[in-house]
């Protein structure tokens, strides 16, 4: 295999009883339509899915991995934002 | 034992898939790159997928002993009936490329008129098979603009390309004389008929790709089997194994 230099796409699938599209994997393509097209022979060949979606991996912008301790961290001990934390009254119903 | 004619037009179309599909094949694992490596390979594996619908079809109108492998793996090349484009060596990408568009163009529409067919078997698998050509057709001939509209080098590889295989698009629209039997009995798609649409889709495209249709002779023969001195060497790979172990199974 040659070195290339096609961008980086970021391929999202839809199966047939799936409402969202998930992320499948990445792959090289020249454009939007050939991401498509190889996303189809790369991603679709068994029966994973009934749409495509395809992002160039440059436009995702992700959160850094070093501020993984405060960015999520101080969600551990708010139990308070489960709404399972707090007591029903009785009377309600279907819940 | 079916109708003799019957059996050469299944061979014929049987071969076609089998040969274009084992072409194709040749690529694994030497794709330009993984993605259309794969693709590819899928599409090799939809040919053969469709070469075995055929040859089944065409033993059980044999008879006798005769299996889909015995036929794929069995005969020499003077027994193949497959038209000389889909026997042409790979070459480069370019050249690979244009062989499967110009090919699947041709079995995009043939596959649509086959549809039709009396013989209810060719016409389900013509159904099925369809659906993959469509695809065929939309993948090659994108590429086929890509690289005709690419770079200068691009061009000039799919310039090459046109002349090395169009004299050899002519023989899928001249009836063999076994096809002239079985489009008058309703079974056989006639050729000629899908010539016009075949010429506009190419057409098309290569004007977008900015490549010309070459004024050339056209090479025939392969349907009924005298063919380009390339098959002897695909088969003599391909059946290797079931000439050297016959009936081998793994």
């Amino acid at each position: 295999m040659h070195d290339n230099q096609w961008p980086l796409w970021e391929v999202f699938i839809r199966s047939k009883q799936g409402l969202d599209h998930k992320h499948a994997g990445s792959l090289h393509a020249a454009d939007a339509a050939m991401a498509i097209e190889n996303a189809r022979d790369v991603y679709t060949r068994r029966m994973e899915g009934v749409s495509i979606w395809v992002v160039e991996s440059k436009y995702i912008h992700a959160s850094d991995p070093d501020e993984t301790s405060s960015l999520y961290d101080p969600a551990n001990d708010k139990v308070y934002r489960h709404p399972t934390f707090y007591d029903l009254p009785d009377e309600l119903k279907h819940m | 034992m079916g109708y003799p004619a019957h059996i050469d037009y299944s061979l014929q179309l049987a071969d076609n898939a089998l040969i274009l599909g084992h072409r194709n094949s040749e690529w694994t694992g030497h794709g330009p790159i993984l993605e259309q490596d794969i693709a590819l390979s899928n599409i090799a594996l939809d040919l053969i997928g469709q070469a075995r619908y055929l040859y089944q079809h065409a033993a059980r109108l044999i008879g006798g002993k005769v299996t889909e492998d015995g036929l794929a793996y069995g005969r020499d090349a003077w027994d193949f009936r497959n038209c000389l484009l889909v026997e042409q060596s790979n070459g480069d990408w370019g050249k690979t490329i244009l062989r499967q568009f110009l090919f699947s163009a041709w079995q995009y529409y043939f596959y649509g008129q086959l549809r039709n067919s009396r013989d209810q078997e060719l016409a389900a698998i013509a159904e099925k098979s369809v659906k993959e050509v469509t695809y065929h057709l939309r993948w090659s001939g994108e590429w086929v603009i890509r690289l005709g509209d690419g770079t200068e080098e691009s061009h000039e590889r799919m310039r090459r390309a046109v002349d090395e295989l169009w004299k050899y698009t002519g023989e899928m629209f001249a009836p063999a004389a076994y096809e002239k039997e079985l489009i008058r009995l309703g079974i056989a798609v006639d050729a000629g008929e899908i010539r016009p649409l075949w010429g506009e889709k190419v057409g098309e495209v290569f004007n977008e790709a900015g490549l010309e249709i070459p004024v050339t002779w056209m090479q025939g023969g392969g349907k009924e089997g005298k063919h380009t001195e390339q098959l002897g060497y695909l088969l003599a790979e391909m059946q290797f194994l079931q000439r050297a172990y016959p009936n081998c199974e793994w």
